[in-house]
């Protein structure tokens, strides 16, 4: 992965950059022994490390305003990190860079029920978002499978999915004003705890903009009543094509489930030997689940099934408790580490069109016969987005570029099909040099026009989203191959 | 100039030397009046794409909403965040456009609910100010592939480019809709209802407080619908006669026809239980309605002077939290008010910097949302 040189003016400046952070955070808000600011060397996607020059956690707003006005003055790249989740690269730091990490603020700062929002700095974990309001009946609906840890700056920064946002929506659809911080310090509240935004939809520019616009450090989120009750169906067939097909009807037939998952033979096995749900073994299982009290649970399993049936489903079973739901769901939120627990792999992160599933499922296959790299699939069905999980041996000398390659090719298949290249994990270095395959250079250049409003010195979140020599002239640095 | 095409609007954004008025339908005769040459784009039409399997529309901006309304009912389909319809309200006469729903991020009632425009709108094709044509989304559900400029140009009501083609999620029509009604409410007591009907399981999809009365809409399956309908019935116990309907007409709702004929009208956005607030505070003789379980308030000036009616509104906002813009007003007023909500200097200066990157030349509906 090619990544810019670092800068050796900012490298030889460190023990200043070092000095003024310390005149403005406690001792222990800054990190510079490089010892210790190795725990900062990657994110999830640890394929790729490089320590940062220095690390930083501040504690409040005004703490981050301080460290990026230190750094736009300085002159020094900032990356921001909420709990170092990201599969993409999105925190992966350049070493001549100052880390912005925000776990030490994890407040929940307002909870207004009859408004149905709650307000939190973003250290804050998904998870610990639901924790905070669900003792009075109430969540926050966007999942991630890495909700127990994924920090919301990060959901934010990626606009997270997750199982449910078939009938939720992604973070986008329930985030509804931050407070930013942009790279010279300044301080701008966007959006708050009315819908819609007055003039330009910034909060909707902001949400997913892999923190290179700024440093969101507070949320307003929405946050709704839990259903009355959940149930998945365990759905398997003999193929994915039969399965697609399943998934068509039922979206067709006007019932809308909250999820509608999918996992070929491979992750079945993984899973199974994880979680224990007492997946049937299938060639393609469907967990579709539906929300609402017994009656209407049971009324629309009835219908989900009746289409099943028409499929000729090799197993069909709906979850008989909350129990066994909750393993169900543990088990297709472990899928990653499950398959991780097997051998090392890839996780990519496409869309295509529903329609498209079949064509690309068999593609996939031919893929994996010609790279000689097994591949499981396991995604979102309802919404298309998929994630095969190519399996490689880091070990191997030549095995992981390999795995790229065949990642890339499957990528623009994607694209190709009138899809795209990441539907919620982001772009950030992974997916970054395939960005010409989905935009045209006019359309790069508008999304780089956001970037130069936002941080004219383009110092934040270095070298993610866009192809280095795309940036090049921006960014103002010299190129070299890692 | 009526273009017929992508490449035409291109051509003639570049060509352009001077202030363009862009138009779909006609139908949103909103903003500060602007004096330039009108670029009609209701011939860039068409739906060129709709898969009711993958919940998906692509159409070309100008495409009228009543047709692709149409052609997803034929699907058992729809629009699910309710587009409103301004004519009746503005007096305009044409057809409101798909371009003109996502430029203005124009939604109805089911926005506290499902979300707005901008929340459906997966892809976008526009020119912007220099006439180069981009892209950006496109036609699958869940996207993060770059900047999202979608949401960006949802809302910009055309002072950032020219929409040409929007794909947008749609969601299945529903069975059965039924309204639970309570007559005789203040706005305090609508908002109180409202707030505990919305913060409760059983999926509210409307929340008005119109001509007095609360109307609640519960949307789904039949058996469904008449559960949800009694559980909330038996919750608001207390919060007045509650009655059922299933003949409440929600277009009532979502075009605010309560004030047509008004000279004067607001809309008026803020957290729900504020809305109240907003109503107390009217200096003038109004007639006001309230959508989003509060958040959205309808405001027509009866009687007064509507720029005082304007700055009383505006600022009650500025210390709320929340935007108000003029929908309806006299020319003169306004070109002479802030139409849109005054936007804090930080925000401001973000707003202009992308108006300039955008429209580097200011050609494309100047000054439209100038604050």
């Amino acid at each position: 992965m090619e990544m810019p040189i670092p800068d050796s003016t900012v490298l030889a400046r460190k023990i200043r950059v070092v000095e003024r952070l310390r005149g403005v955070l406690p001792y222990d808000a800054v990190i510079d022994d490089p010892m210790e600011t190795r725990a900062y060397e990657c994110d999830a996607l640890t394929a790729y490390r490089c320590p940062p020059m220095v690390a930083t956690l501040p504690s409040s707003t005004a703490d981050v305003s301080a460290i990026l006005r230190i750094c736009y003055e300085e002159g020094v790249p900032v990356v921001p990190r909420g709990s170092g989740t990201s599969l993409a690269g999105g925190a992966l730091p350049t070493a001549d860079c100052v880390i912005l990490g925000v776990a030490r603020m994890n407040e929940v700062l307002e909870t207004d029920y009859d408004n149905r929002f709650v307000r939190v700095q973003t250290g804050r974990t998904n998870l610990s978002v639901t924790g905070a309001v669900e003792s009075d009946g109430f969540f926050y609906a966007p999942d991630p499978s890495s909700q127990l840890a994924c920090a919301i700056a990060g959901n934010i920064a990626m606009n997270s999915g997750g199982a449910h946002c078939l009938k939720y929506g992604v973070t986008t659809n329930n985030l509804m004003g931050v407070t930013l911080v942009q790279m010279d310090g300044t301080v701008v509240e966007i959006g708050g705890a009315h819908l819609d935004s007055g003039g330009l939809d910034l909060l909707g520019v902001i949400c997913g903009s892999e923190g290179q616009l700024g440093v969101v450090t507070e949320a307003t989120l929405r946050i709704l009543h839990k259903p009355e009750g959940a149930r998945p169906v365990l759905m398997g067939f003999d193929s994915a094509e039969i399965a697609g097909a399943c998934v068509g009807d039922i979206i067709k037939a006007g019932v809308l489930p909250v999820a509608i998952e999918f996992m070929d033979k491979m992750l079945i096995e993984v899973c199974e030997d994880f979680a224990k749900a007492d997946y049937p073994l299938c060639e393609a299982l469907l967990i579709v689940e539906v929300e609402g009290s017994e009656a209407e649970i049971n009324d629309q399993l009835a219908l989900i099934t009746e289409i099943a049936k028409r499929h000729n489903p090799v197993a069909l079973r709906e979850s008989a408790s909350a129990e066994e739901s909750a393993r169900i769901w543990a088990g297709r939120k472990a899928a990653f580490s499950a398959i991780g627990r097997v051998s090392d792999y890839m996780c990519l992160d496409g869309t295509i069109p529903v329609s498209e599933l079949p064509y690309v499922l068999r593609r996939i296959g031919e893929m994996s016969e010609q790279y000689g790299l097994p591949v499981g699939n396991v995604f979102h069905a309802g919404d298309g987005n998929m994630h095969p999980l190519i399996c490689y041996d880091a070990n191997k000398p030549g095995d992981l570029e390999i795995c790229e390659e065949f990642g890339a090719e499957v990528l623009k298949l994607c694209v190709e099909v009138g899809g795209c290249l990441t539907g919620e994990h982001g772009v950030g270095i992974e997916k970054r040099d395939l960005m010409t395959h989905q935009y045209a250079p006019a359309d790069l250049e508008a999304q780089m026009a956001i970037k130069d409003v936002f941080d004219a010195k383009w110092l934040l979140n270095p070298a993610k989203v866009f192809p280095l020599a795309v940036s090049q002239s921006r960014r103002g640095m010299p190129l070299a191959a890692e | 100039m009526v273009v017929k095409s992508e490449a035409d609007i291109a051509a003639y954004v570049a060509a352009a030397t001077g202030a363009l008025v862009v138009r779909g339908g006609g139908t949103r005769s909103v903003g500060r009046p602007i004096d330039g040459a009108v670029l009609d784009v209701s011939a860039v039409s068409g739906i060129s794409l709709y898969e009711p399997g993958a919940l998906t529309v692509v159409a070309k901006a100008g495409t009228p909403v009543a047709e692709i309304e149409a052609t997803l009912a034929r699907e058992n389909q729809r629009l699910a965040f309710e587009p409103y319809d301004l004519t009746g309200l503005l007096g305009t006469s044409g057809t409101s456009t798909i371009g003109g729903v996502l430029a203005t991020n124009a939604s109805g009632p089911r926005r506290i609910q499902a979300g707005a425009a901008r929340d459906y709108a997966l892809g976008v094709r526009f020119v912007d100010g220099a006439g180069n044509i981009v892209k950006n989304g496109g036609r699958v559900m869940k996207n993060v592939t770059g900047y999202d400029l979608v949401k960006l140009m949802s809302g910009s009501w055309g002072t950032l480019g020219v929409l040409s083609e929007v794909s947008l999620k749609v969601l299945p029509a529903v069975e059965d809709v039924r309204t639970l009604i309570i007559d005789g409410m203040t706005a305090e007591q609508a908002v109180g209802a409202m707030s505990l009907a919305l913060g409760s399981p059983y999926e509210v999809s409307g929340a008005a407080w119109i001509d007095g009365a609360v109307w609640l809409r519960f949307e789904g399956f039949e058996s469904s619908v008449a559960y949800r309908a009694k559980a909330v019935r038996d919750l608001l116990v207390g919060h007045g006669e509650r009655r059922l309907s299933g003949d409440a007409d929600w277009v009532q709702v979502r075009d605010a026809v309560p004030l047509h004929g008004a000279e004067a009208v607001w809309r008026v956005s803020v957290k729900p239980s504020d809305g109240p607030a907003v109503i107390a505070g009217l200096p003038g003789a109004c007639t006001t309605m309230m959508d989003w379980g509060g958040g959205l308030v309808w405001i027509a000036q009866t009687g007064g002077d509507a720029a005082i009616t304007h700055r009383a509104v505006q600022s009650k906002v500025a210390t709320l939290g929340g935007h108000a813009t003029l929908m309806k007003g006299p020319a003169d007023l306004r070109a002479a008010v802030p139409v849109f909500q005054p936007e804090p200097p930080g925000v401001a200066a973000l707003t202009s910097a992308l108006r300039a990157r955008f429209d580097p030349r200011g050609i494309l509906n100047p000054g439209l949302m100038a604050a």
